[in-house]
């Protein structure tokens, strides 16, 4: 199997702005603490049948579990608040306790960003899956009403994936292929166009855009 | 955390920031670009509104034509502003104009401020 290993990196949404093209249009752009991460743990075809990198991003201010507190004293660093798998690839410094930053993204255009969305609720069909409301008026008793959801005795049940009521956002969501407008690896901050998932202050990996 | 957002926002304030008033008669230099040409439109008004917010920063500037009210809301910081030229110092007692909208003909007239600055104070 030929997967390409994309170049991930973990990171913080800082906030949204705006910023001005080189036509002088009005861009919204992402801001994103990136790195550095820290190595915690290289996964070899040889123990773990696969390649990987453990990376850990941003310290924690919380004691840590036992498990996770031998982890980061064998490493030797900082216990670490957001810990994530990520393929190893060239330029990623390779033994465990050392790091890497945002300069492996360096002459990278576009990059994939996935986090946890922010959390809406239990919500309806309307704001979940956009559904139309029914008329507000005239003894309208369908104002924001599921619908139907099916047909009669056959099929005789409701076909599976029927788009119903629920828990709305607090999932994990990847945006993909947002314009890099600057790596900056002295200030760990990477500049995107767009949106990404998630509140500030909020996790992020990020990956180069296949 | 919010360093970096605000240093952000700093990097896209234009080096100077034209100099003009509520109630002021001001052109506006905008640049537009027509196919492949680029070109300064003048569109000169009455400010009636300043919105701060950093480099999101916007003007109002309305002014009457053939008989029709025009509003136009520029960004402070966009490179299609050139300059902002005033033409007519306003005197006025209110930092929104919106008052004016309701107004035509002679009514949207606001008084000049001559040998006066911003607080009203009489210039040496």
């Amino acid at each position: 199997m030929t997967r390409r290993m994309r170049k991930t990196i973990l990171g913080r949404k800082l906030g949204t702005s705006q910023r001005y093209d080189e036509a002088g249009n009005r861009v919204q752009v992402t801001l994103i603490e990136a790195g550095p991460c820290t190595i915690l743990q290289v996964k070899t075809q040889e123990t773990e049948g696969y390649e990987a990198l453990q990376v850990g991003f941003g310290d924690s201010s919380k004691e840590p579990k036992k498990p996770r507190a031998g982890l980061f004293e064998k490493v030797g660093c900082a216990a670490k608040r957001f810990i994530r798998e990520v393929p190893s690839v060239e330029g990623a410094a390779l033994p465990a306790g050392e790091s890497f930053d945002l300069s492996l993204f360096e002459g990278v255009a576009s990059v994939d960003v996935s986090g946890v969305s922010k959390g809406k609720g239990f919500q309806g069909t309307v704001k979940r899956w956009n559904h139309a409301i029914g008329p507000k008026s005239h003894g309208s008793k369908s104002k924001r009403n599921v619908g139907s959801t099916g047909m009669h005795q056959d099929p005789g049940r409701v076909v599976k994936g029927k788009k119903m009521p629920g828990q709305h956002g607090n999932a994990n969501v990847k945006v993909r292929n947002l314009q890099v407008v600057s790596a900056d690896a002295e200030q760990n901050l990477l500049v995107v166009e767009g949106s990404v998932p998630g509140p500030a202050g909020g996790y992020l990996t990020i990956e180069e855009s296949l | 955390m919010m360093n970096k957002l605000q240093d952000f926002e700093q990097e896209q304030l234009r080096p100077e920031v034209p100099e003009f008033n509520i109630g002021d008669t001001v052109d506006v230099h905008v640049r537009i670009v027509e196919g492949d040409k680029e070109r300064v439109q003048v569109f000169t008004g009455t400010v009636i509104a300043r919105k701060s917010g950093g480099s999101r920063a916007a003007f109002t500037v309305r002014r009457i034509v053939a008989g029709e009210g025009v509003e136009r809301v520029f960004p402070l910081h966009s490179p299609w502003i050139e300059k902002v030229v005033v033409k007519r110092r306003g005197r006025v007692r209110r930092a929104k104009l919106y008052y004016l909208r309701k107004r035509i003909g002679k009514a949207t007239k606001v008084r000049e401020r001559i040998g006066q600055d911003r607080d009203g104070k009489k210039k040496d």
